[in-house]
């Protein structure tokens, strides 16, 4: 019997013939990434940590700080980077979303295993990376020990089949992924399949990362040739990637037909069998529109919003925010004109930081607001008030929404 | 730290979220008073009626969404320990990693009623509802996860291991000093 991309990951690591479902292993981690809130308040320096050159600090949740606590974690993070001679220190100024600032640099490499506190590391699964989210309290143990133990779960396996169309995105094919199948705790997510030549990196990442939405523990996708095209582009070399056997052994295998998908919204509250096509929607008013986050943050992502915007005006009544995941997208999104286009139809560019996404602070929405974001999650209160309702949709979708004032299809916009 | 654990049961419904345990504007906040937002939306008020000892138990998908160490702030409140019909697996090791019990139990909400004392015994999977006198049993958890749990959470086990000062081992043992040590998540 064959392994998933999962247990062959984790039995490599383990010096494993094979690992099991049920299965407890205890593993090497390849990378741990800090990041910004760790070091607030009453940071404990450690008195020794593992291995310097397998760590990286990224601040990116509260930068430049709001608050006076999470001022307080920066003359921290920078003491322990420059002690311990932590050369992976991603500071204001070069920092961005984690997620993101790992894809850019490399950290994430295939079959190998990633170790960050945020929920949403399993967004490294899209580079055949076993990532995922592990807490504080056990990245900082992992820093210090620089192993830690993973129990492996049975896996589900999205056989992925078609062309995906141009109008469709990773964001798309998440929301109905979500919506037809519902939650996978305690469940690994594997991608693969003849169709998946037709998903580009970033809509990948977009899918890996929301893996978080629907509970499940590990979300990664096959290696392949766009794969190894985009981590050439990043110099990241001499890796043993993870393809599935073909006689593993899955939960369940579901099929897409990524031709058949068409763009989805996800209703306030969950992801999870919450969602319909846009198409299907009714009339739907939106006061705040949000394209940012490590899931819809990316350069691609931007490009897509700025073409929709270009000469274009936002809605009166509406505001827009768009967040780039990173400083690097920043800085290459306006020397290719997409923040320009994007702040001449209206819309309020921030700095990079994870921000609205998670309501801590710059676009927080009050009582009685809608707001439509491609951001990864839509909880009540998410982004600030209990009161106020919260969508979710691709950077298509909340771009074109935030022209006419109320959720629209963005092929009613650009075709 | 007892693997053992008995109190009055707290039962709530399924998919309860991480940001309504502890939402972002309590994570400007220090964690004694960010413990009185725990299910602040879902259940106003219910951080003035828990009483130390008692145990939280919820139905599936507990603790789905963010890595805020809301283990914490559950022991912040003196609750003596979590049960649910399934866990999210990033919240139970925040509970593993604090050092607060945690067991799953299928069909838990059926098993217990609001009020009901219950004992559960992580070293052996047994479990009792001491009001009906209903009990049974799960698998039990791996060594290394009760070692873990036993110890307090992962950081008195590092100051053991002399990762960090010797003198903190105890200290570490409190929820408001391991929150505040090892930061927060999102």
């Amino acid at each position: 019997m064959g392994m998933t991309i999962i247990e062959k990951i984790f039995a490599r690591k383990a010096g494993l013939d094979r690992v099991s479902p049920g299965e407890t292993v205890v593993v090497d981690v390849d990378m741990t990434v800090l990041i910004d809130l760790q070091f607030a308040t009453m940071w404990m320096e450690p008195l020794r940590i593992h291995d310097p050159d397998k760590l990286a600090i990224v601040m990116d949740h509260a930068v430049p700080a709001p608050t006076i606590r999470d001022a307080a974690g920066g003359p921290h993070a920078r003491k322990f980077a420059k002690e311990f001679g932590i050369e992976r220190f991603y500071d204001v100024g070069r920092h961005g979303i984690c997620h993101q600032v790992i894809a850019e640099n490399g950290l994430a490499r295939p079959g190998e295993v990633l170790a960050c506190t945020d929920s949403h590391t399993c967004a490294a699964g899209a580079y055949n990376t076993a990532a995922r989210g592990l807490g504080p309290a056990e990245v900082y143990s992992i820093m210090c020990t620089g192993s830690t133990w993973f129990q492996i779960a049975p896996t589900i396996r999205y056989q992925l089949g078609g062309v995906k169309p141009d109008t469709v995105s990773g964001k798309d094919i998440f929301l109905h992924i979500a919506n037809e199948y519902g939650d996978a705790a305690n469940l690994n997510l594997e991608f693969g399949g003849p169709g998946l030549a037709s998903i580009p990196m970033h809509d990948r990442r977009t899918i890996a990362t929301q893996g978080a939405e629907v509970s499940a523990d590990f979300s990664t996708f096959e290696p392949d040739q766009v794969l190894t095209s985009f981590l050439d582009d990043r110099g990241v070399a001499e890796y043993r990637s993870a393809a599935p056997d073909s006689d593993a052994e899955y939960q369940d295998v579901r099929r897409v037909d990524l031709a058949a998908l068409e763009p989805y919204v996800a209703r306030p509250g969950t992801v999870s069998r919450n969602g319909l096509p846009v198409s299907q929607v009714e009339k739907q008013k939106i006061d705040q529109a949000f394209i940012g986050s490590c899931a819809n943050g990316q350069l691609e992502d931007l490009e897509i919003a700025a073409d929709i915007l270009r000469g274009n005006t936002v809605a009166p009544g509406v505001r827009l925010l768009v967040t780039p995941a990173s400083q690097a997208v920043y800085r290459e999104a306006m020397r290719l004109g997409y923040l320009q286009a994007i702040a001449d139809a209206g819309a309020v560019i921030t700095n990079s930081t994870c921000g609205a996404c998670f309501g801590y602070h710059m676009g927080v929405v009050g009582p009685g607001e809608v707001c439509l974001t491609s951001s990864t999650r839509n909880f009540t209160g998410r982004m600030g008030s209990t009161e106020a309702k919260i969508f979710m949709a691709s950077p298509a979708t909340v771009a074109a929404s935030a022209l006419t004032g109320y959720i629209t299809d963005a092929r009613s916009v650009t075709a | 730290m007892t693997l053992t654990i008995t109190g009055k049961v707290w039962v709530f419904g399924d998919d309860l979220n991480t940001d309504a345990m502890y939402p972002a504007f309590a994570m400007k906040m220090d964690p004694p008073e960010a413990a009185r937002h725990v299910f602040y939306e879902v259940r106003p008020g219910w951080t003035d009626e828990v009483s130390a000892g008692d145990i939280v138990l919820a139905g599936r998908n507990f603790g789905v969404g963010s890595s805020r160490p809301v283990a914490a702030l559950f022991s912040e409140l003196g609750v003596a320990g979590l049960v649910a019909e399934e866990f999210n697996s990033l919240f139970f090791r925040n509970a593993v990693n604090a050092g607060l019990p945690a067991m799953a139990l299928p069909e838990a909400t059926t098993i217990f009623s609001e009020g009901d004392t219950g004992t559960f015994d992580l070293s052996s999977g047994d479990w009792r509802n001491e009001t009906t006198e209903k009990s049974g049993s799960v698998a039990k958890l791996p060594d290394l996860i009760l070692d873990i749990i036993s110890s307090g959470g992962v950081l008195p086990r590092l100051a053991a291991q002399g990762f960090l000062p010797a003198e903190l081992g105890e200290v570490l043992r409190s929820s408001t000093v391991a929150i505040r040590g090892a930061g927060s998540g999102a």
